[in-house]
């Protein structure tokens, strides 16, 4: 964590104010830090599929990919080419005050002068004219999620640069209640098979339960952007995880999708109520570079990390 | 497992020597391809002026920066961060660029369908698996991006890299019907059903 020494958030009141440029400066930096610095849970989870590996191509590949998580702080790079779609999420405490629109447009500001002063390469193209804008940004992109949460005094924003090769294998299924808890279980299966090699395993699977179709969906990718070690916080769902994290890495898909035991570091599942008639599963993986970065505003000023 | 040493560009009979699990390192020129440069070169009829008859190309879009042409960047363009791509949505374009270009090398992560197999087999090619995700490691393999065609599409330009170094690769689809691919998919269908009665469902 790096403390910038700046006051970021000051009192006013019983309200506190956030600096907007602040907020912009953090977009940009928070894009460059998560392309180039892994999570320290990811490198955790990197040195725990080592120790267990025991096909030879799948050691090798894992030996690779941590190799390269090291070249890429020694030589101040990014990990991977793909700088993905940039993704913000937000979490507003109870306290602060701030204009809801000019967030955004700090938001999408930072985002866009990551892309164009470092320079990264720009992923983002417009759906039908596929005409690239060399910003990261288009229509709804970056995307923003926003939450309010009760600690007062403290904005969070979460950066994730989401690569493309895991998420073009995203899944919904809409089961219906009398296929049970046996379609959601089946399904996970079904897509860590059906991926293959082309989500670049080692992943994290995330699981969707219930909510509706886009909720189900919204969820997958919440689990799969979860820091390795944390668990669903409904105990259903925290069973699901242990004995689906158990079951895809019995299939041997192994790093790359070129055979082993090491197919995924861990299966998370999200939960939501849902309807008498519905049973959704949704499917969102993320790749064994499972980047993300944060940044946290406090009256104390402005720090970063994961 | 042979490892092979390949100053590019290579003939028919070099690639044909490999097998899977073989490794392969190459030096000299290598070719980065994308989704919209293959879309534009096999639908949309545009033709590129590089000569690619014996060499390789790499599914990449690279992060690349612009200095303008100098000596040590002749294109105009330095390398910032070059990896990989999933290799399967360019699937169909793999007999043409062999076909029409002479491409005998495939380089990308993921693997390639029967499609491919096929022409690899036909016509005399390979495809080698670089590890996805690794492309700062892989950066340092590239000495110069010597020439760019096609660079409306940025970054899904037709790029022509000056390589050193670039592998070990892993032969993992070879001019004989092999793929590590199917090989691990089948084996790993094969387990399916161990896996979801271990969680209690039946089959």
């Amino acid at each position: 964590m790096v403390g910038s020494g700046r006051r970021s958030i000051e009192h006013e009141d019983e309200q506190v104010k956030v600096d907007l440029k602040q907020i912009e400066e953090a977009c940009k930096e928070l894009y460059i830090r998560a392309l180039k610095v892994l999570p320290p849970d990811i490198k955790q989870g990197f040195a725990r599929l080592d120790k267990t590996e025991t096909d030879a191509t799948g050691r090798a590949i894992l030996g690779t990919m941590i190799k390269n998580i090291m070249v890429a702080e020694a030589t101040d790079n990014l990990l991977c080419q793909d700088t993905g779609i940039p993704i913000y999420n937000v979490t507003i405490g109870a306290g602060v005050e701030l204009d809801g629109y000019q967030l955004k447009q700090a938001i999408i500001k930072g985002c866009e002068r990551a892309t164009r002063e470092y320079p990264l390469r720009s992923s983002v193209v417009h759906p039908v004219t596929r005409k690239n804008e060399h910003t990261s940004c288009g229509r709804s992109v970056p995307v923003i999620h926003i939450d309010f949460v009760p600690d007062a005094d403290t904005l969070t924003i979460e950066m994730i640069p989401k690569g493309s090769g895991s998420e073009n294998n995203s899944f919904l299924k809409m089961a219906v209640p009398a296929d049970g808890i046996d379609a959601i279980k089946t399904f996970v299966v079904d897509c860590v098979l059906d991926a293959g090699g082309k989500t670049c395993p080692p992943t994290i699977v995330g699981v969707g339960v219930g909510g509706t179709a886009d909720l189900c969906v919204h969820l997958s990718k919440v689990a799969a952007t979860r820091p390795l070690g944390s668990k669903c916080d409904d105990p259903e769902g925290a069973k699901l995880e242990i004995d689906l994290s158990k079951a895809v890495n019995q299939l041997g898909v192994g790093p790359q999708g070129l055979g082993g035991d090491s197919t995924s570091f861990a299966v998370h599942i999200e939960t939501a109520a849902t309807h008498i008639t519905m049973n959704p599963v949704a499917v969102n993986m993320q790749c064994h570079s499972a980047r993300r970065a944060r940044a946290t505003f406090t009256p104390q000023g402005l720090t970063y990390g994961f | 497992m042979a490892h092979y040493d390949f100053n590019m560009p290579v003939a028919e009979a070099q690639v044909r020597q490999l097998k899977v699990n073989d490794t392969v390192t190459l030096n000299g020129t290598l070719f980065g391809i994308r989704d919209a440069t293959q879309i534009h070169m096999f639908d949309r009829g545009r033709k590129t002026r590089f000569d690619m008859n014996g060499h390789a190309v790499i599914h990449t879009a690279p992060n690349a920066k612009w200095v303008g042409e100098t000596k040590s960047a002749p294109s105009g363009y330095e390398p910032i961060c070059i990896g990989t791509t999933t290799s399967a949505r360019m699937e169909r374009f793999t007999r043409p660029l062999m076909s029409e270009y002479g491409v005998r090398i495939i380089i990308g992560k993921g693997g390639l369908s029967e499609g491919s197999a096929a022409a690899f087999s036909d016509i005399g090619g390979v495809y080698l698996a670089i590890v996805g995700g690794a492309a700062a490691l892989e950066t340092t393999w590239i000495e110069q991006i010597e020439e760019v065609d096609l660079d409306d599409l940025n970054p899904e330009s037709l790029w022509k890299f000056r390589v050193k170094g670039f592998g070990p690769l892993l032969v993992s689809m070879d001019a004989h019907g092999g793929s590590l691919y199917t090989e691990v998919n089948q084996a790993a269908r094969g387990r399916r059903a161990a896996a979801l009665a271990s969680l209690g469902v039946k089959t």
